[in-house]
């Protein structure tokens, strides 16, 4: 996920450059040329195709039927009901859409901020920098899923490591961290932020490594201090940086999934929209109709930031 | 995992080709072809059933259960000469992929549940009927279990292999000390849980993290107040949800609530069962598996059971006793062998090979030699029998969706806040049941 905006940027810019002089430059190419680049940008284009737009088609589609995924001849016309349904009748909607909200919050108010602060805090010459900076990043390697594992192992109620430093472990006023409704979605988002702040913190550090370094010289040469330094230069220099981490922040929040789906399979104050996809669309109890109608809903959702992302990056190519 | 080699990509394609298939407004072309695929796909799975040899789709993936299955395999292997290849997939993956186990190629005889979720399928046309085997060992099953292999339309679908109880589990050291009395009436076990937590026990261990140990209470309540009938017509929702009877159920359960354990949202069902084995919690109501939780022989030995209290009607008449056994899929259905295996799991040899390896469960075949049976499985076996009705499970005897989707999630908001929405429930059933 995190490497398409990157992508995205790239190709975008190769792209807008190249647009003002298509002609003249096609024409510079041999036949064999246009042949391989046909195949290079078509192959891709066409599985994008297959397997992204057309499902996606699809899922509008099926959004409209009553459906128990069997047989064709079980798909019954719905019309608007399963979004009827979803909005007006679905207990776990408004509470999951709420709890991706909080998560975005989070996410953004400490997650990110914190790995900006760790990014800060390692980009100065401090010894052992390195190490500090595998340390951060593990959680990064390891997949949500097994996050969700190694942090029950903390919040366990009667064998988890934090009520056991707490004092509180086996006795009746342990805090259940993952059982109590009003603790558990923080609980989870703390251990989200376990890893996303290593990933921002990543994504910084090389952000900062590529601000010129003169600008920070000219700052101090005008009596800037650090503070004002870091705040008015530096951080302003990073822009690039700081729209791709808004953006995976948002995706981060939007596509929370594994962390709560292997604490309950994200019920019991854990739902989140993504989980009701899934809770609808798989297993024996398929419903399909209102799970694709969640997920358009999320679809919807998720193209917010991304029309907001990519008309930025358009808007700016085409500016150059 | 224990994934069946080559079925993902088969089961994937299957999959990809239906969501293709939706579109046939759209793009009538491409999803004809879609189909043909699908179709195809089909019946190339199909060439692998031969004379003698069958294939087993198996979801006994725990380690006992597993041991027990293969010991049942290979007794009719020496039995019929026939040659079974078992494919064991994790419990839960077998469970949610069934839908496209059973279109795509499914293993010619598998391992499945009685009751509504038995009936669907049965329904739906994707397994065997298998009247013709019960012709030879119907006499070997009571009513009970005979009308729970049945489909709506009177064809048998399903041979049942064992069956477990629900009902209350206590240590017996614990009760004789205090001197607690079993109650067979809602009063006395009111009574029972206040006597307890003067004690300081946890009166009722409770458990529902993953959200379907709730059912049990649910369902009992149900029974007891609404009587067995009322229960399986909620169940198909030939009942509304939103009417006095079902409040009824709540409001009965608000009694109990104080009394089952306040972490229960916390818990999976082992926790609690560690809790009933470390004697903090007075009496544990759950499926006679809890006892597989009991490693230590002591304890096991230390532990007794009673029925679900009287309330209302009925007595205690009804007992919840989920069956497990085999089906045989449509491609199954054709297959000598598939039957005779099946035919063989109603049989008292068939059902002791299993039994022999795993002790938690309970035979069903009249003619199953019961000798081995301790006096603790023996109680559990004579509560089954006495029974006047069987119910299975709710996740069993209703609509699955409406199991994971509306009433579990309604019952834990009701434990956390005694709060329950009537005219909610009915909506959503509604909208569930629609679906189908």
């Amino acid at each position: 996920m995190a490497v398409t905006p990157l992508e995205t940027t790239a190709a975008a810019a190769g792209q807008g450059t190249r647009a003002p002089v298509r002609r003249r430059r096609l024409r510079q190419f041999t036949a064999r040329d246009r042949v391989v680049l046909a195949i290079m940008v078509g192959i891709p284009t066409l599985i994008q195709l297959v397997l992204v737009w057309l499902p996606t088609l699809f899922s509008i589609g099926l959004s409209f039927v009553h459906w128990n995924g069997l047989d064709f001849s079980d798909m019954k016309p719905a019309g608007w009901s399963n979004y009827q349904y979803i909005f007006t009748q679905y207990t776990q909607f408004w509470p999951a859409v709420w709890h991706n909200i909080l998560w975005l919050l989070f996410l953004g108010v400490i997650g990110t901020p914190l790995g900006l602060l760790l990014a800060v805090l390692l980009d100065q010459k401090i010894r052992g920098s390195r190490i500090y900076q595998s340390i951060f990043f593990v959680p990064v390697m390891l997949s949500l899923a097994l996050i969700g594992i190694i942090w029950q192992l903390f919040y366990s109620q009667d064998n988890g490591l934090l009520n056991f430093l707490l004092g509180t472990a086996g006795k009746p006023n342990a805090v259940d961290w993952l059982g109590d409704s009003h603790i558990n979605l923080w609980a989870a988002m703390v251990a989200a932020t376990w890893r996303h702040a290593g990933y921002v913190m990543i994504l910084y550090l090389a952000g900062l490594k590529s601000v010129d370094p003169s600008l920070r010289e000219a700052a101090s040469l005008d009596g800037a201090n650090g503070r004002q330094t870091f705040l008015r230069v530096v951080f302003p220099a990073m822009k690039p940086t700081n729209i791709i981490i808004v953006v995976i922040t948002i995706i981060e929040s939007l596509r929370a999934f594994d962390v709560v789906y292997v604490i309950n399979k994200g019920t019991n104050g854990l739902e989140l929209l993504s989980v009701l996809v899934i809770q609808n669309l798989i297993g024996e109890g398929q419903v399909i109709g209102v799970g694709s109608a969640l997920a358009v809903v999320l679809l919807l959702i998720s193209l917010i930031p991304i029309v907001f992302y990519l008309s930025r990056t358009f808007r700016k190519d085409r500016l150059q | 995992m224990h994934e069946i080699p080559g079925a993902p990509e088969r089961l994937q394609l299957s999959r990809r080709s239906l969501i293709k298939g939706a579109g046939i407004g759209a793009i009538g072309i491409s999803a004809a072809s879609a189909l043909a695929a699908c179709t195809g796909t089909t019946s190339g799975g199909g060439s692998t059933s031969g004379g003698g040899s069958l294939t087993f789709g198996s979801n006994a993936s725990d380690a006992v259960p597993k041991k027990a299955y293969a010991s049942f395999v290979s007794a009719f292997e020496k039995k019929s000469h026939d040659k079974v290849t078992t494919n064991t997939v994790d419990h839960n993956s077998f469970q949610d992929k069934i839908n496209n186990y059973l279109q795509g190629s499914p293993d010619d005889a598998f391992t499945w549940f009685a009751g509504y979720r038995m009936q669907y399928y049965a329904k739906k046309g994707l397994v065997a009927d298998i009247s013709d085997v019960w012709d030879t060992i119907g006499s070997n099953y009571s009513d009970a279990l005979k009308k729970a292999s049945t489909g709506e339309d009177g064809k048998q679908y399903f041979v049942p292999n064992y069956n477990y109880p629900w009902g209350f589990f206590y240590r017996k050291s614990v009760w004789q000390a205090k001197g607690y009395q079993i109650p067979t009436t809602m009063d006395q076990l009111e009574a029972l849980c206040k006597q307890m937590k003067g004690d300081g026990l946890i009166p009722i261990g409770f458990a529902d993290k993953d959200a379907w140990p709730a059912c049990g209470t649910f369902d009992y309540l149900n029974m007891r107040l609404n009587g067995y009938q009322f229960h399986m017509d909620l169940c198909a929702h030939k009942e509304s949800w939103n009417q006095k009877k079902v409040g009824e159920v709540f409001n009965t359960w608000k009694i109990l609530l104080p009394y089952q354990d306040p972490n229960a949202l916390g818990m999976t069902w082992q926790e609690a069962a560690q809790k009933l084995g470390n004697k903090q919690s007075g009496m544990y109501l759950l499926g006679s598996f809890v006892t597989q939780q009991f490693t230590d022989p002591a304890v096991l030995a230390d532990i007794d059971f009673f029925a679900f209290p009287a309330v209302a009607v009925e007595g205690q008449d009804a007992v919840e006793a989920p069956i497990d056994g085999l089906m045989l899929s449509k491609k199954g259905g054709q297959n000598k062998a598939a039957r005779d295996m099946l035919a063989f799991m109603g049989t008292g040899k068939g059902q002791e090979a299993y039994f022999a390896v795993d002790k938690s469960n309970l035979m069903t075949a009249k003619d199953a030699d019961i000798s081995s049976y301790s006096a603790f499985n023996k109680k559990l076996a004579g509560v089954i029998a006495d029974a006047k009705s069987i119910s299975q499970f709710f996740d069993r005897d209703a609509l699955p969706s409406m199991a994971t989707n509306v009433l579990e999630p309604a019952m834990q908001n009701f434990i956390k806040s005694g709060k329950y929405d009537l005219a909610n429930l009915e909506a959503q059933a509604k909208a569930q049941y629609a679906g189908q």
